[in-house]
């Protein structure tokens, strides 16, 4: 009989935006002397979300970045996490590690648990590589003779036994990396959660974090597993836990979970970019509008593999601009760049520009492995940065059959479709 | 704040009646989660659970210490011998202050090798949340194992200084001048206990509060600056004319760097009454300081 090793109940966690950043000894006197006599705080916050929610953001500066969640969790699940930025999925990460503490709710647990929001946490430059293994260790909870056990085995998984002697500064980041994961991975721990950072390094390195992670789950242990990428989570989750605003939105199978995920963003195929925060620039100009279109210039947001994808990109200028350049980026649903559109390399002048352009970007017989991905766009003039908006919109490829026949696509050898001819060369 | 904001969700992997048969058997959790907790809920029993984290920290700050300087722990033992020097130019020669009739360099040196002590643990913890904020952000351990550590690394240091200290003792006493090691040597653990807890209460009081108030963190090294001067490091607490004296006395410190220079000189205004009052001060300070700290790890990272 599998027993309850995670008990969530009624999980709340609020922050007060007031707070964040600190407050002067100086603000506090004050707020405290107006309250004395009987004036308005000078430093109250107005309230700018009259439409909100009033019991629980009765004050502005209030949000509740988790409200009411419950779940359960049986020895040996491998639960997978996902949601939107924003939709509570770090909270929770840190409410379960200990890093914060929930504002209402309690969550019991049965087991070690180990937290990995990062590897390498603690790892100092100075100190040796087998220093640092040791430090690192204590930090995740180990004690120094369970560390000291199960040395040579982290030391073997990392691959370097020559430079276990060496300050990490020496390192280069790949090996950085390498060394505090063979750390993380042998923690052992009988719950272990795991925020996506994990998926950073290159190909091979998150292949082995998952055989790892799939290992683990394998060995009966529990596993919870926050996520962007989809795929991730459908091939090493057996149930999955959707949030939305702060609470749980849909609990399942990782497919049909992933599915309603997917279906929530795909709206998105004319994006307003005016409000969007994610971007960077000197503001000569703002890209105002991305809209995604098919081959007969229909707004979509689903494309099948080998159509047209059309990108339409609305700039208001707020000065005159020379040539400027227009670039569309494509990620991988981890975020990686995968694609990179140049205005510049396709021949586009556009001349001095002001006031209000549309350009279009056309891509024919995509040939993106069916999965989501995310966009940036970015405009540049006489070399500089202008407006980069990252990840602000996203479109769907799906299967479709190929000229001969379906198309099997395994997004684990190939990202990239491309049609080839094959001949037979010994007739 | 969203449609979903407000509605209960209780979802359970497994059937229902397994989970229940369950919460009816067990109350075994190894861990539970809760919001801020009570003032008196510590945790103190992890703190010891995580003792080798303790131990490597202190391994840690002493060698990234003396690696990355070029000096390496010759640092240590130069700081002292410098303001010993100073001081003894400055307050012994210049101003002239009295050093109850001892050797200045032992008088100002004694001073200084426990005030660094102490100093040092109050400045160095009083930064502990916003020095880790990073690896406070991404995974847990009690947080009171850094301050802790803290004090232990000074104590190597204090170690090395107090080692210099000697050095110039021993020259002073074999050729004869007016000191008198005596029996007080035998407090000599309990000073030392006495002010890592006032440096580690206070501290841990400052660090607390720099979460809150971010401005305070500039005001610890001149706090520590003057408090130094409100204690006897330079001058002897006899020098103090005897309608201010409880000033001076009000100050924790005072009695235990009186004791140390006594122990070892063995001229100086020590009693008994005045270290039980220090005692007590270091404990209700320590205590103070462990329950705001507590209280202020659970919910720091929200601030940062």
């Amino acid at each position: 009989m599998s027993e309850t090793v995670i008990q969530v109940r009624d999980l709340s966690k609020r922050y007060r935006l007031g707070v964040i950043g600190g407050r002067r000894l100086v603000d506090d006197i004050n707020s405290s002397m107006a309250r004395l006599l009987g004036r308005q705080d000078p430093l109250a916050k107005v309230d700018l979300l009259p439409g909100a929610d009033k019991q629980k953001a009765a004050r502005s500066d209030e949000m509740w970045a988790l409200q009411n969640v419950s779940f359960d969790v049986e020895k040996g699940a491998v639960i997978g996490i996902i949601g939107r930025n924003g939709a509570g999925k770090s909270t929770l990460l840190k409410i379960l590690s200990r890093v914060t503490a929930p504002t209402t709710g309690e969550v019991r647990v049965k087991g070690r648990i180990a937290s990995l929001l990062e590897v390498g946490t603690g790892f100092h430059p100075e100190l040796t590589g087998r220093e640092n293994v040791f430090l690192n260790g204590a930090i995740y909870g180990m004690t120094k003779a369970e560390i000291r056990d199960r040395f040579d085995e982290i030391v073997e998984f990392s691959g370097f036994e020559k430079y276990i002697d060496t300050p990490v500064k020496r390192y280069s980041s790949g090996m950085w990396v390498r060394l505090a994961f063979a750390v993380a991975a042998h923690l052992d721990p009988e719950i272990l959660i795991v925020d996506e950072v994990l998926a950073v390094g290159d190909a091979a390195f998150q292949e082995r974090c998952l055989g790892k992670m799939e290992k683990v789950a394998g060995d009966g242990r529990t596993v919870l597993l926050v996520s962007h990428n989809m795929s991730t989570i459908q091939q090493i989750c057996k149930e999955c836990i959707m949030l939305k605003n702060g609470s749980i939105h849909k609990v399942g199978a990782p497919g049909s979970v992933v599915s309603e995920y997917l279906s929530e963003t795909r709206v998105a195929t004319n994006v307003d970019l005016t409000q969007w925060q994610d971007r960077t620039g000197n503001g000569f100009a703002k890209l105002s509008r991305m809209a995604f279109l098919n081959a007969d210039g229909e707004e979509a947001g689903i494309f099948p593999i080998g159509t047209t994808i059309c990108f339409d990109l609305e700039t208001t200028y707020n000065r005159e601009l020379i040539d400027p350049l227009f670039e569309v980026i494509i990620h991988d649903p981890a975020g990686e760049p995968l694609m990179h559109l140049r205005s510049e390399h396709d021949g586009l002048r556009i001349g001095k520009v002001n006031g209000r352009t549309s350009v279009r970007a056309r891509v024919d017989n995509v040939g993106l492995y069916p999965g989501r991905y995310f966009v940036s766009a970015r405009i540049a003039a006489g070399g500089r940065n202008v407006d980069f908006p990252r990840l602000c919109g996203s479109f769907q490829v799906t299967p479709s059959p190929g000229r001969h026949g379906d198309l099997r696509l395994n997004p684990k050898w190939g990202k990239y479709h491309l049609d080839s001819t094959w001949t037979r060369g010994d007739q | 704040m969203s449609e979903h904001g407000t509605t209960l969700n209780i979802e359970k992997f497994g059937s229902a009646s397994e989970a229940k048969a369950l919460s009816a058997e067990a109350d075994d959790w190894t861990l539970i989660i809760r919001p801020q907790t009570g003032w008196f809920d510590l945790h103190l029993a992890d703190l010891w659970r995580y003792r080798d984290l303790v131990t490597m920290f202190v391994r840690r700050d002493f060698v990234s210490f003396y690696k990355q300087t070029v000096l390496g722990p010759l640092w240590f033992v130069l700081q002292p011998l410098l303001t010993t020097l100073t001081f003894t130019i400055i307050f012994g020669n210049l101003a002239k202050i009295s050093t109850d009739g001892l050797p200045k360099i032992l008088f100002y040196m004694s001073g200084i090798t426990a005030w660094n002590y102490f100093g040092e643990c109050l400045t160095k913890t009083s930064d502990t949340f916003n020095a880790n904020a990073s690896i406070f952000g991404k995974v847990y351990f009690p947080r009171l194992s850094v301050p802790i550590s803290i004090v232990i690394s000074n104590l190597i240091k204090f170690a090395i200084q107090f080692g210099l200290f000697l050095v110039f003792y021993f020259y002073f006493l074999f050729r004869g001048s007016n000191i008198q090691p005596n029996s007080m040597l035998l407090m000599l653990p309990v000073l030392l206990l006495l002010m890592a807890g006032l440096g580690l209460g206070s501290g841990i009081i400052v660090s607390s509060l720099t979460t809150r108030y971010r401005d305070l963190r500039f005001l610890v090294q001149f706090g520590t600056q003057l408090l130094m001067y409100s204690t006897p490091v330079i001058f002897p607490l006899s020098s103090i004319p005897e309608q201010y004296r409880w000033i001076m006395i009000a100050n924790p410190m005072t009695p235990l760097i009186e004791t140390f220079r006594y122990a070892f000189l063995g001229t100086g205004t020590v009693s008994w009454g005045m270290l039980g009052y220090s005692a007590v001060a270091t404990l209700v300070i320590m205590t103070v300081g462990i329950l705001l700290f507590n209280r202020v790890e659970k919910t720091f990272m929200d601030t940062v």
